[in-house]
């Protein structure tokens, strides 16, 4: 965000105020009723604001001179002017907190409004776009981005309501008197252009803070999370210089910000005495000609007094316009995305294991570049395939493309005959089920993560626990299934992460599994047991056709049939020992930790 | 312990801020001057009051012409400038200000920072990582906040409301009483509001934090959602979040726009007072006209500070709490502590290590290791094997001493040279013991400045050679940009395993006589499995070292095993004497084994033990 702020140093000012606004009137479009409702009671506390100086000076011409003349309380007209400052002060309070409650209901609606929008739209987007764009990005598109087009609603109905109380400041400063008024016409534009100047000086300076503060917080975080190497090789004083070094300029930033506040704090809280210093000089003048009331000067000065601060709403508007057009672009960006991923409307009948096909799959990420080329598949229901290879030879996009996580740019893959982006969203999620490299939890129970509330009993869910060995740690755990998982379960180590992530897929009695490495953290002992689990769970009645991803040698030899994968290519299939019998490169692919080992042993 | 301070928080509070102004002593330096030059600058805002009472009361409210226009127009230029020199203090007030509190909090952030490595492992496990990072980030930003904006308004306005009080006072005490009495509810009701504020804010920073867990759901679980079909379940559970977020935020806004609007209507009816009475006083008192007018005109410098007091109030709750927390991290004792140079050394050379009686617990925790009396030789090649929660892992922080031992001594030494390793520097330890972790951590820097950490003193050319003599040329070659290869957060642009070899060549340039290794579990790219099995070797070779093993070959391999199991050292040897011997060994052992044999087809299980 702050980059992008820097930058708009190079866009045409004119342009980004123009286009500022027009997202303002987006806004206003959407919350039309609420916001012409703040509008209204802005307008009111303009409005009474300027009846007080008014009421004021009234109360200057009607009950305190003539009484201080007569020597005699002018009764009447006191409990008037009494009556006309509370009830003044009555309907100006309620001017402010109608304005402040309504706009900043307008304000957390639009925000609402577009984070539902901006969601819903990351749930309709395909993972490949996903996979696209950094995480971080993402988040602050539905946060941060979200909050900086509408935070400039919140200052927005007052500053409107301080133009409404202007035009009556002016016209009443008018009708009391003329040459005064001039002073007001030159002092309330001053202050207004003095507060945009300071704001717009302000914004680069601030923005660089920001950014600074964001790299003391990473050496923090990664000083924090590399402790253990910090602290065994030694190292704490150079972290300490390179976070003081960071801290410093962060210091110095602030201070730059400081320094720049320090001048146009004092000269904006001076500029309306200022002005009632000129009005009862030039005051003297008009009252001596007889040309105006004492009342009026006072009005007028009083006013000054009163305006001035929120005159300054309508800087704040025109300071926030740049992010208002940065968050729009960004959140648009998201919003206006053109990539589609339709699902098609075909069922997969019946119950059993189903049959995987892929003929001439292709796919690349960027064009020219394929990572998978050509491939021909055929796995027959009920059966374990095993996929190896090195790392980038293709194997996680072959376990997305046969899920329908991705779609392939050539050929295609086939369940039971039916080309998978034809086949309805819902029964492909039924019938087919991935355990991604990267476990995903969700920050809820332990049973919401492995039913995903669908209609699952406890006792299914316990029986899968067992299958995965989780249901030891569950047990232990302090509500057991009703344990909060809090946010992506931190609070379980990897493994046990991954033994929920089996069990969500399992629970489900997928008729294909595919597991992608979705066992590396576990201890291989437990793996193996797990494995062993499924394989029997498989061979059972309606078992699952399993397709698995691993580098572990124990996990390949319970398949029926291996795919070497390399450079995106079948290199080779076949049973386990049929690939050790006739090829060299599989072999030293699977072969290498016993390799490691044997070097070891011969020394 | 903070629930206990809590029991008396103004107490606490203002022990707090003490305490913290001494850490910072930038904030307070030449304070003095500071609230001097800033008293000045407020008093600027009184200015115009008096110049109303002193014109209007010089003929200025009187038509019947006889305006002393001369005695006017020199209180109005004395008043400019007056306000000129006001608006100057102000500005040096402020400057000082903030330079004095940024360059205070830098110094606080900094030892805060210093203070969190220095404590040992104990305090700071993964749970708290999150928070000590906020201490020296959030917590740090919040007081600075703090000081220099509401903070500031604090001491301003309670300035600027002092002198009004005494400008006022001078021009009637009896109006004075009158106004003062009109805001005194109002005053006492602010706790009530600020309270209820300060729990409308934290009800709302919960749902914040809901809001953003849940909206990173269907990003970071993209293909969970996808998967499994649940974009409904996890639209409605982001719908739920934005809108309790929603209400808690109206809610928040509602107290907040009834509380700064109250003070309006105080000020309408102190106004209202105000007339009644001046002109009720002026007719059977001595009180001028001017003086009526000017109290109008002051009263509005108390309503500024009352609409902005109850924010004021919930922001100084916050710093306090955060300076709170800053100050019990720093208060929170190192535990283990660096005796400094000269009070032992260790021998150059080969190292062994001694644990006598030793016993580990966690404070108010169960005993995790008992009794430990083993001797390892220099040059010595040991596993540590055991399952978890045996004990092997606090083993090893032992022997590095990330932790200090409850009862017993660790030594390192040879022959009858040994030390205490309480007693030797953190410098000269670190020197000599090396730890590599399980994860190789890495920094989001170069490769070179990464490798660096071993040593910082080394050449290019003795990185290039340290990754050559592991054996490491055909990796490091495959590099795109050789030592500047930017290897991204956490090392994330390098695998699990390239990480693990970046760690390796980073031990070899500590080239550390003890070597103390936690191997990986989880498995990593056959490939690069290899070239760390190799390299490790070279690195192994000719030191000390203590490995907790995962993998049967390491076990066998080692010159000696040591087993732990439930805390206590029960079996040693070599594998060879430990794998029939029926004990815990040759459990686990087999279990390796059955694993190995299941995915070993053509080796024999027989070759895996000699």
């Amino acid at each position: 965000m702050t980059t992008s702020l820097d930058n708009l140093g190079g866009t045409d000012t004119t342009d980004l105020t123009r286009r500022g606004f027009r997202v303002l009137g987006i806004g206003i479009g959407r919350q039309k009723a609420l916001f012409t409702l703040s509008i209204v009671f802005s307008v009111l506390f303009g409005a009474t604001t300027v009846a007080d100086a008014w009421v004021l000076g009234w109360a200057t011409d009607h009950v305190i001179r003539p009484s201080f003349e007569d020597g005699d309380v002018a009764t009447g007209a006191l409990v008037t002017g009494v009556l006309l400052f509370i009830s003044v002060s009555i309907l100006r309070m309620i001017g402010v907190v109608g304005r402040r409650l309504v706009g900043g209901i307008v304000f957390y609606r639009l925000v609402a409004g577009d984070r539902r929008r901006v969601t819903r739209k990351y749930l309709r987007l395909p993972v490949s776009w996903h996979q696209a764009h950094p995480t971080g990005q993402l988040l602050s598109n539905a946060n941060a981005d979200v909050e900086a087009i509408w935070s400039v609603f919140m200052p927005l109905p007052m500053a409107i309501g301080v133009i409404a109380m202007l035009v009556v400041a002016v016209a009443t400063m008018l009708a009391a008197d003329l040459v005064l008024t001039l002073v007001g016409l030159v002092v309330f534009p001053l202050l207004f252009v003095l507060n945009v100047v300071y704001q717009r000086r302000q914004g680069p300076r601030m923005a660089q803070a920001q950014s600074l503060r964001g790299d003391v917080s990473s050496v923090a975080h990664e000083s924090f999370d590399g402790a253990l190497v910090v602290k065994s090789l030694g190292r704490e004083d150079e972290e300490t210089a390179r976070f003081a070094s960071a801290s410093e300029e962060l210091r110095d930033a602030n201070i730059a910000v400081g320094r720049v506040r320090a001048v146009f704090e004092p000269v904006l809280e001076a500029l309306p005495s200022i002005g009632v210093l000129l009005v009862v000089l030039l005051g003297i003048g008009r009252i001596e000609s007889g040309a105006t009331d004492p009342g009026d000067v006072v009005q007028i000065a009083y006013l000054f007094t009163i305006v001035a601060m929120p005159v300054r709403a309508i800087g704040w508007v025109l300071a926030e316009l740049p992010r208002t057009v940065v968050g729009w672009d960004r959140v648009r960006g998201v919003l206006d995305d053109p990539t589609r991923f339709p699902y098609g409307t075909a069922d997969l009948p019946g119950s059993g294991p189903v049959g995987l096909r892929t003929e001439g799959l292709g796919f690349a990420y960027e064009p020219g570049e394929p990572v998978l080329a050509d491939l021909d598949l055929e796995i027959t229901p009920g059966s374990v395939t095993a996929v190896v290879g090195s790392t980038g030879s293709g194997k996680s996009t072959l376990a997305s493309l046969v899920t329908r996580l991705l779609d392939a740019d050539e050929g295609q893959v086939l369940l039971d005959g039916r080309p998978a982006p034809d086949i309805d969203h819902d029964e492909l999620a039924a019938a087919v089920a991935l355990v991604p490299q990267a476990t995903f939890l969700f920050d809820d129970t332990v049973r919401s993560n492995v039913t995903l509330d669908a209609e699952i009993s406890d006792e299914a869910v316990w029986d899968v626990l067992r299958t995965v060995q989780a249901d030891r740690f569950v047990e232990a755990l302090p509500q057991g299934l009703d344990t909060q998982l809090g946010e992506r379960g931190t609070s379980l180590s990897g493994g046990q992460r991954q033994r929920l992530s089996l069990a969500r897929a399992l629970v489900r009695d997928p008729r294909l599994l595919v597991l992608d490495d979705a066992t590396s953290a576990l201890d291989p002992a437990v793996e193996q047991r797990i494995l062993r689990a499924l394989a029997e769970r498989s061979q059972g009645e309606g078992g699952p056709t399993v397709l698995v991803v691993a580098y572990r040698k124990a996990t390949i030899a319970l398949a029926d049939q291996v795919v070497h994968l390399a450079d995106g290519r079948i290199a080779d299939r076949g049973t386990h020992a049929e690939l050790r019998e006739r090829s060299a490169a599989y072999r030293d692919l699977v072969d290498a930790y016993d390799q490691a080992r044997e070097e070891v042993d011969h020394e | 312990m903070s629930e206990k301070k809590k029991s008396d928080p103004r107490e606490g509070s203002l022990r707090i801020i003490r305490r913290g102004l001494s850490l910072s002593p930038a904030i307070v330096e030449g304070w003095r001057r500071t609230v001097l030059l800033a008293l000045l600058g407020t008093a600027g805002s009184s200015l115009v009051p008096i110049v109303v009472q002193r014109s209007v009361d010089s003929g200025l409210g009187d038509t019947q012409g006889g305006v002393d226009s001369g005695r006017i127009v020199l209180v109005v230029v004395l008043a400019a400038v007056l306000l000129g020199v006001s608006g100057v203090a102000s500005w040096a007030a402020k400057v000082r200000i903030f330079t004095g509190t940024e360059r205070g909090l830098t110094q606080l952030r900094v030892r805060a920072f210093r203070h969190v490595h220095d404590l040992s492992m104990l305090t700071q496990n993964t749970q708290r990582r999150g928070s000590l990072v906020s201490r020296v980030t959030s917590d740090i930003d919040q007081i600075s906040l703090f000081l220099q904006s509401t903070g500031m308004i604090l001491v301003l306005s309670a300035g600027q409301m002092l002198v009004a009080t005494v400008v006022m006072a001078f021009l009637s005490w009896q109006l004075t009483l009158v106004v003062i009495g009109v805001f005194i509810p109002l005053a006492l009701s602010l706790k009530i509001f600020a309270e209820r504020m300060s729990i409308a804010y934290d009800r709302v920073r919960q749902t914040v934090a809901d809001l953003l867990t849940t909206i990173a759901e269907p990003v970071v679980g993209a293909s969970v959602v996808r998967s499994y079909a649940i974009e409904r379940r996890t639209q409605q559970r982001i719908d739920d979040a934005i809108q309790t977020n929603y209400r808690s935020n109206v809610k928040a806004q509602t107290i907040v726009s009834v509380t700064f609007a109250s003070a309006i209507l105080v000020g309408g009816v102190a106004n209202a007072a105000a007339l009644g009475v001046g002109v009720w006083l002026g007719v059977v008192g001595d009180l001028s006209m001017g003086t009526v007018i000017a109290f109008i005109f002051l009263i509005t410098l108390f309503v500024g500070p009352a609409q902005m007091a109850t924010q004021v109030i919930t922001e100084a709750q916050n710093a306090v709490a955060s300076w709170r927390r800053v100050i019990e991290l720093l208060e929170t004792p190192a535990d283990v502590v660096d005796p400094g140079p000269g009070v032992a050394a260790l021998p150059t050379g080969d190292l062994g290590a001694r644990f006598s009686a030793v016993r580990f617990a966690y404070p108010e925790g169960p005993t995790v290791l008992a009794d430990l009396d083993v001797t390892i030789e220099p040059r010595q090649r040991v596993a540590v094997v055991g399952e978890t929660g045996s004990g092997k892992t606090t083993f090893a922080k032992l022997l590095t001493r990330l932790m200090d031992p409850v009862e017993g001594t660790v030594s390192l030494g040879r022959d009858d040279q040994w030390a205490d390793i309480a007693q030797v520097s953190f410098a000269d330890l670190r020197r000599h013991v090396v730890m590599v972790p399980q994860e190789g951590f890495l920094f989001d820097s170069s490769l070179a400045e990464n490798l660096r950490y071993g040593r910082r003193s080394a050449t290019d050319a003795e990185l290039v050679a340290a990754i050559g003599d592991l054996g490491l040329v055909d990796w490091f070659e495959a590099l795109p940009r050789g030592l500047e290869t930017r290897v991204g957060q956490r090392g994330e642009s390098l695998s699990a395993g390239e990480r693990q070899l970046v760690a390796l060549v980073r031990s070899a340039l500590a080239d550390p006589a003890f070597l103390v290794l936690d191997e990986a579990t989880s498995a990593v790219d056959p490939q690069t499995e290899l070239r760390a099995t190799r390299a490790l070797e070279v690195l192994l070779d000719g030191r000390t070292s203590v490995t907790i093993a995962h993998r049967l070959s390491t076990a066998e391999n080692a010159d000696r095993v040591l087993v732990f199991d439930a805390g206590r050292l029960v079996e040693d040897g070599s594998h060879a004497d430990l794998v029939d011997a029926g004990g815990v060994y040759q459990r686990l052992h087999a279990s390796w084994v059955a694993q190995a044999s299941l995915g070993g087809g053509v080796t024999p299980a027989g070759t895996l033990a000699p």
